[in-house]
């Protein structure tokens, strides 16, 4: 155990609990958008997905911890570092001109946090509702089986009608900001793990940079394509709104 | 040319340090960013003012000694160019530029535009050699080595130590220099038997001089005069890895 605890508390140990909490984000995203795609397939598969999931009981906390976890030592190794950082270089230049690195690469302790408070955000608005005020719980049936309502929760969500349409429209423009700033965040995060890890090797270092923005560019695209077809009137509930 | 310069002035390790303005008055642009420096110090040492401090030694850019930025960029920023091979032709007119050391904890200013860079001399000890047994030479090219190995041995081995790679990290990072020593001498055979045991002691000798962290920015090796790649902070960190599982004990 005291090995382990100096390796990941020395700077590349803690780059590696960085890249590999990060690798089963990057896992926990895809999952996720691909699960909430199938809103374009309609309310009866998106809430019968929704009952799958908060069906598992038990299991669906055991994933919850889990990704909190994940979560933590993803944000904590990240502080630990950026005060390395700071400690590293305490008096900055007057001038610096960057070369090599990226917009992306230089603004991930940004990016970061404003990908967390949305996170929070997030699941206040469509999980636990108290962002939410037309947001409707999971009922059981008169038959036993488990009833959701994730369609109609997010098309009263992001559909520009009704009640509180500022209220909405921010949602919107919140919810494509913060995934344009995810997309960043993936888009060095993914390149990075991989150098991080050892995995690069120089012949296909060109192809792991396209690969990680191209499939950035899909998370990116088919988030936020949620929301807007919600706000545009694309996606709606069958009773009309 | 003329030129104007604004130059990190600082009387010793524990000055404040601040910017102080010189006119570079009458520079031919055959000289050498240093030898412009030198003749501005002559201008200064006439008027009875202290000389700019820089550091330098073989001025053929391979002894590592000098290095400073300008405008921002390590070395002046030309390509494969360290400051003493950067030539005034390189520049206008009528240029303002900015001269300041390298900034990192672990490098120390001593002086204007001279710091120390032992921290690096520390990595080094820790782990950057080959233990050999002494006695009567061994035939030569008795060991037979790849030529892969050897082209990536060799490009890891052209570091000079200058620092520029510590100084253009946004975290001061010296893992460019200390993955260079590390992939020199894990390429080779004669490399291996303390391969494990070097990466655990050089990265943790780095970490105690208090360098930053890799974020993969790519600064390092662009700046690099020698074109050290990206490549050896991977082998690094995939040696360091290792090291937990086949090295643990000799650590
Ligand atoms: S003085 Fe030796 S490398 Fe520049």
């Amino acid at each position: 155990m005291r090995w382990f605890l100096k390796f990941a508390g020395s700077t590349i140990g803690l780059k590696i609990v960085m890249a590999v909490s990060g690798l089963l984000l990057f896992g926990f995203v895809i999952g996720h958008m691909l699960g909430n795609l199938q809103v374009y397939l309609g309310a009866e598969t998106l809430n019968a997905y929704g009952a799958t999931l908060q069906g598992m009981g038990p299991l669906l906390w055991v994933v919850r911890l889990g990704l909190l976890a994940i979560v933590l030592a993803h944000i904590g190794s990240s502080v630990a570092l950026v005060r390395l950082s700071h400690a590293a270089r305490p008096q900055s230049y007057k001038k610096v001109q960057p070369r090599a690195s990226t917009y992306a690469s230089r603004t991930m302790r940004v990016s970061g946090p404003i990908v967390l408070a949305f996170i929070i955000f997030h699941i206040l608005h469509l999980t636990q509702g108290a962002a939410h005020p037309e947001l409707q719980h999971c009922v059981t049936g008169a038959d036993g089986a488990l009833q959701c309502f994730v369609h109609e929760n997010v098309v009263s969500a992001f559909s520009l009608t009704g009640a509180n349409v500022a209220y909405k429209a921010f949602s919107v423009v919140f919810y494509v900001v913060a995934m344009v700033l995810l997309g960043l965040h993936l888009g060095h995060g993914a390149y990075s793990m991989v150098r991080t890890l050892g995995l690069s090797n120089p012949r296909y270092d060109r192809i792991a940079r396209a690969l990680a923005t191209a499939v950035t560019l899909v998370i990116v695209i088919g988030n936020c394509s949620i929301p807007i077809a919600v706000a545009v009137g694309l996606v709606r509930t069958a009773g009309g709104h | 040319m003329n030129l104007t310069l604004h130059v990190w002035r600082q009387n010793g390790p524990s000055d404040k340090g601040r910017f102080e303005t010189y006119q570079a008055n009458g520079i031919s642009e055959h000289m050498s960013f240093l030898e412009m420096l030198d003749f501005v110090n002559e201008k200064l040492e006439s008027e009875g003012k202290a000389p700019i401090v820089f550091e330098h030694d073989c001025r053929e850019g391979i002894c590592g000694s000098c290095g400073f930025m300008i405008d921002g960029k390590a070395h002046g920023g030309q390509h494969r160019t360290t400051v003493c091979q950067l030539h005034m032709r390189s520049f206008k007119d009528g240029d303002v530029l900015t001269l300041e050391p390298w900034r990192a904890a672990a490098f120390p200013v001593l002086r204007d535009l001279m710091v120390d860079r032992s921290a690096f001399d520390r990595i080094v000890q820790a782990g950057g050699y080959v233990s050999v047994r002494s006695g009567s030479p061994q035939d030569a090219n008795a060991i037979l080595v790849g030529k892969e190995e050897v082209d990536r041995a060799f490009d890891a081995a052209a570091c000079i130590g200058c620092g520029a790679c510590v100084a253009s990290c946004p975290n001061a990072s010296a893992m460019l220099f200390t993955g260079a020593k590390i992939s020199h001498l894990g390429l080779l055979p004669q490399g291996q038997p303390e391969r494990y045991r070097r990466v655990q002691a050089m990265t943790q000798t780095m970490d105690e001089a208090g360098f930053g962290y890799c974020s993969n920015h790519g600064e390092c090796s662009a700046f690099c005069p020698k074109d050290i790649s990206l490549d050896v902070i991977a082998m690094t960190n995939r040696d360091l890895m290792a090291a937990q599982v086949k090295g643990r004990s000799e650590g």
